[in-house]
């Protein structure tokens, strides 16, 4: 399948947003975008751990699934195998680079079992993308993603500080500010598809 | 046959990883000094950062490291620094003692004025950016809340009449609030005082005070006079008490014109 590269670059981040227009990672988008730090922080980690997982999961699919058949158990492999790399990555991590594996924090072990992880894995393979496209696709999501959570702490930052109505306050008004924002999203569909 | 395959697969994978995560977790082990995890047990776990550190776990390093005194958790008080040194090896440190928060304000909604109407964003920082505030009282407590945001322990609400309200049996005098007071208006103070304390903290004339705000300090000296234990001086206009030679006789409350007097907070030191 012949994609450009930019087009997926384009796709990933903007018109086809993970979280945005595809409603993937909702959970970190709510959960963690209270402030600006710590949303950057766990899209930096899900940047780091969408892409090595996308790797180890496209090369085990393309070697061994498709080799022998097995393309039905996809979502139980890509589980079973980021899992494993993820907890890997945190032992490697926690003796070679200290001061990343106290930056990345707890984010790591959170993202193990977070659904645009898995998510990016199977579309991947769906989408049929050689090698190449996969780190591309895997690492524009993961910027989409941290673009996603970064204008939400951004907006939730000034939220705190607003005289926002007391129905509203909280979690309320978090949604709606949320709903607003994956509708702006939508506008960039108009303009690429893949 | 498929059976067979998807057997050997999923449990190959799984066998596999099982294994890498064995060799891995041997292989790049890291000692780890167990009284860490025991000291950042003890401690409140609040990451106040009172200690000087960057929050409890790194409060805990650093003591097991040797880098950072044993009595350092102002939350924790004494039972925490005896229960560190215990686990430490150390004699126990004389600690300083329990502290706690005091608003040193009184000036209620009711009694101090307004120069103008704000309205913007709810916290005290920003509304010192207009004209330094809109209280006419310029050293008095601007009542948005912005102790009762910071306070890492809920030890702190905002009253009806505009003024925080210390809940004594929460607050561990970690001193966050009084960083995050732009008006400097929360003091720590030694929680085992006893006696008499003037809340206010104004350091304006009498005259700019007493157009102000009806209860501030003018610092009219009466009370200076009338303390037979000569506990108060007068400074930049503003009378202040030591707690250390009051014994609460209250003759200073009833010569005072400005009700600004008060008895302390009585707490229960334990």
């Amino acid at each position: 399948m012949d994609v450009n590269l930019l087009a997926i670059i384009f796709v990933a981040i903007f018109a086809n947003n993970i979280v945005l227009s595809q409603f993937l990672g909702i959970c970190p988008y709510l959960g963690v975008s209270d402030r600006l730090e710590t949303s950057l922080g766990m899209g930096i980690a899900v940047i780091f751990v969408m892409t090595m997982s996308a790797v180890v999961t496209w090369v085990i699919d393309t070697f061994l699934l498709v080799q022998f058949d097995l393309v039905y158990l996809r979502t139980i492999t890509f589980i079973l195998v980021i899992a494993g790399l993820v907890q890997l990555v945190e032992m490697v991590l926690k003796k070679t680079n200290p001061t990343l594996f106290r930056a990345l924090g707890i984010y790591l072990p959170l993202i193990t079992t977070n659904c645009t992880i898995l998510g990016v894995a199977l579309l991947n393979v769906q989408a049929g993308y050689n090698i190449i496209q996969t780190i591309v696709y895997a690492i524009s999501t993961g910027v989409g993603f941290t673009l996603a959570m970064v204008i939400m702490a951004g907006i939730r930052e000034r939220l705190d500080l607003a005289d926002v109505s007391s129905y509203l306050r909280g979690a309320a008004v978090s949604l709606v500010t949320a709903g607003i924002l994956s509708l702006a999203f939508m506008g960039f569909k108009g303009m690429m598809t893949l | 046959m498929d059976f067979v395959l998807a057997t050997v697969m999923i449990g190959g994978l799984g066998l596999l990883f099982g294994g890498l995560l064995a060799y891995f977790a041997q292989r790049f082990a890291v000692e780890e000094d167990p009284r860490v995890e025991i000291i950042c047990d003890l401690l409140p776990g609040a990451n106040c950062g009172a200690c000087g550190f960057a929050g409890c776990a790194s409060y805990a390093e650093n003591v097991v490291k040797g880098e950072a005194a044993l009595d350092c958790c102002i939350p924790g008080g004494k039972n925490v620094c005896n229960n560190i040194c215990e686990v430490m090896g150390a004699d126990s440190v004389a600690s300083g003692g329990n502290k706690i928060a005091e608003v040193y304000c009184v000036g209620t909604n009711e009694v101090t004025r307004n120069k103008f109407y704000y309205h913007g964003v709810n916290d005290c920082k920003a509304a010192m950016m207009y004209g330094g505030g809109f209280k006419a009282c310029q050293y008095g407590c601007l009542g948005l809340g912005t102790c009762v945001e910071a306070c890492p322990f809920d030890a702190l609400r905002m009253g009806e009449n505009g003024l925080p309200v210390v809940d004594v049996e929460r607050c561990t005098g970690c001193g966050v609030c009084a960083k995050a007071c732009p008006r400097g208006v929360i003091k720590i103070v030694d929680a085992a005082r006893t006696g008499k304390v003037v809340l206010c903290n104004s350091r304006d004339r009498g005259k700019v005070t007493s157009d102000a705000c009806e209860v501030g300090c003018i610092g009219c000296k009466a009370c200076v006079k009338a303390c037979p234990q000569e506990a108060i001086v007068v400074e930049n206009f503003l009378a202040s008490i030591d707690s250390e030679k009051c014994d609460g006789c209250g003759k200073c409350v009833e010569v005072c014109k400005r009700d600004v007097i008060k008895d302390v907070v009585k707490v229960a030191v334990g």
